[in-house]
């Protein structure tokens, strides 16, 4: 790793400030970040440290609405009661992320503000059609999601909580990588007052996307059987050493209708 | 360079650090504390796992610096003198280890899963659990086995504890 400055910050606001530091990032829980560094694929100058901020912490749900900090962890969102009783699908994605000790220190900010093509809140926070709040203002993640690692922040701009109204129905599937834990492919389903979404992560060569024929099919009928025979094109997925897009595009109708079968059960 | 203080197997230490210093160098270079390992340096096999804050971490992923201020418990932190904890004594009777490089990791993941199971364990959770912890030597059928039985004593002596409170 090279040399960096670390900083601690008190308050979003500092955290603002400290960023202008020559070409300082985030810190977060970390897991990503300071692997990329370890491997020089990332080297900041400075690091501002927001993981400690009490304002970024916690999952609050009140109604239907659930708003979750920044930087609450993976374990956080996995074992939070009052989330499991209203969305036990997002606590479930939770606990599938990479392995225990990864999942007390990374964050949902972190995770979607490096939007990594195989993460998993990416689709959730798509198919749940959830708020992105930042220091700055309140972004739609129909428009936070922007391609590989792209996302709509802004220099300077820091996530500090996400915010969405659960869904009546909603689970995740994902296919993982045996060595990472990423996904091959994650379909997250949910069926709200606005309809049926349905995202997928791990198979598009932009990165997280709806995926409009099985939003299509499941309108009609919100049940597994409606994906049969369903063709999802291979076109715009990725192809890697994991698995070819024509595998990947079999997997997202798989994974699709396995989400929406545990979604009714 | 920052100062780093941290209360490490309930000892209050303090020294000066790089920025980049990874908290596994920190233990073991600064400190002394080998028994934590690095294995892969990448976050995958769980050999430098630590419990701050209470939590099983990988300290291979986390800097010095960030640590400052926290609570941290290692391998040596564990048995009370010559006494080994539960853990260890399962590992031990079980047979859980063979060359031994993983141990110390595969403990502090162990103690962190038994802590956070107090309604107990199957073999199924125990080797979802462990999907952060690799071992090279055998495979894990002693190391599974080793934590369902402390998780058992565990239970045991807790109820015996409150027994002897009641």
């Amino acid at each position: 790793m090279y040399s960096v400055n670390y900083h601690r910050a008190s308050s979003v606001a500092e955290a603002v400030k400290l960023l202008k530091n020559g070409d300082a990032k985030l810190l977060s829980g970390g897991m990503t970040l300071i692997p990329a560094m370890k491997t020089r694929l990332a080297a900041p100058s400075d690091l501002v440290d927001v993981s400690r901020l009490k304002d970024l912490q916690g999952v609050k749900v009140s109604g239907k609405t659930v708003t979750i900090g920044a930087a609450t962890t993976h374990y956080e969102v996995s074992t939070d009661e009052k989330l499991k009783k209203v969305c036990p699908a997002l606590a479930h994605m939770a606990s599938l992320i990479g392995d225990p000790a990864v999942r007390h220190k990374g964050t949902i900010g972190g995770s979607i503000a490096n939007n990594d093509p195989a993460a998993d809140y990416p689709a959730a926070l798509l198919a749940l059609g959830a708020t992105i709040i930042t220091s700055k203002r309140e972004i739609a993640a129909d428009k936070f999601f922007k391609g590989l690692f792209e996302t709509a922040l802004k220099e300077g701009e820091i996530v500090t909580a996400v915010s969405f109204t659960a869904p009546a129905k909603a689970a995740y599937q994902k296919f993982r990588n045996p060595a990472s834990r990423y996904a091959i492919v994650g379909v997250f389903v949910t069926k709200g007052k606005d309809g049926v979404r349905a995202a997928v992560t791990g198979a598009g060569d932009d990165g997280v996307f709806r995926s409009k024929e099985i939003e299509a099919a499941l309108a009609k009928n919100f049940d597994a059987s409606a994906l049969d025979g369903l063709k999802v094109p291979a076109k715009g997925l990725m192809s890697d050493i994991h698995a070819s897009a024509d595998y990947r595009a079999n997997l997202i109708a798989v994974m699709a209708k396995r989400a929406v079968a545990s979604a009714n059960a | 360079m920052s100062d780093v203080s941290l209360t490490v197997n309930g000892k209050r230490v303090s020294g000066s650090a790089e920025d980049r210093t990874l908290l596994v160098h920190f233990l073991r270079e600064h400190l002394g504390l080998t028994g934590t390992h690095v294995g892969c340096d990448t976050s995958q096999c769980g050999a430098c796992v630590v419990h701050v804050d209470g939590r099983a971490v990988k300290s291979c992923t986390m800097l010095a610096v960030q640590a400052s201020g926290s609570t941290i418990v290692t391998i040596e932190g564990l048995a009370d003198g010559a006494e080994l904890h539960p853990v260890q004594a399962a590992f031990k009777e079980h047979h859980g280890l063979q060359c031994g490089f993983c141990t110390p990791g595969m403990i502090m993941t162990a103690t962190d899963m038994i802590a956070r199971h107090p309604e107990g364990l199957d073999e199924a959770t125990v080797r979802a659990e462990l999907e952060g912890n690799i071992c090279r030597c055998t495979g894990y059928h002693n190391i599974v086995k080793a934590i369902l039985a402390a998780s058992e004593t565990m239970a045991k002596g807790a109820k015996g504890k409150a027994k002897q409170a009641a």
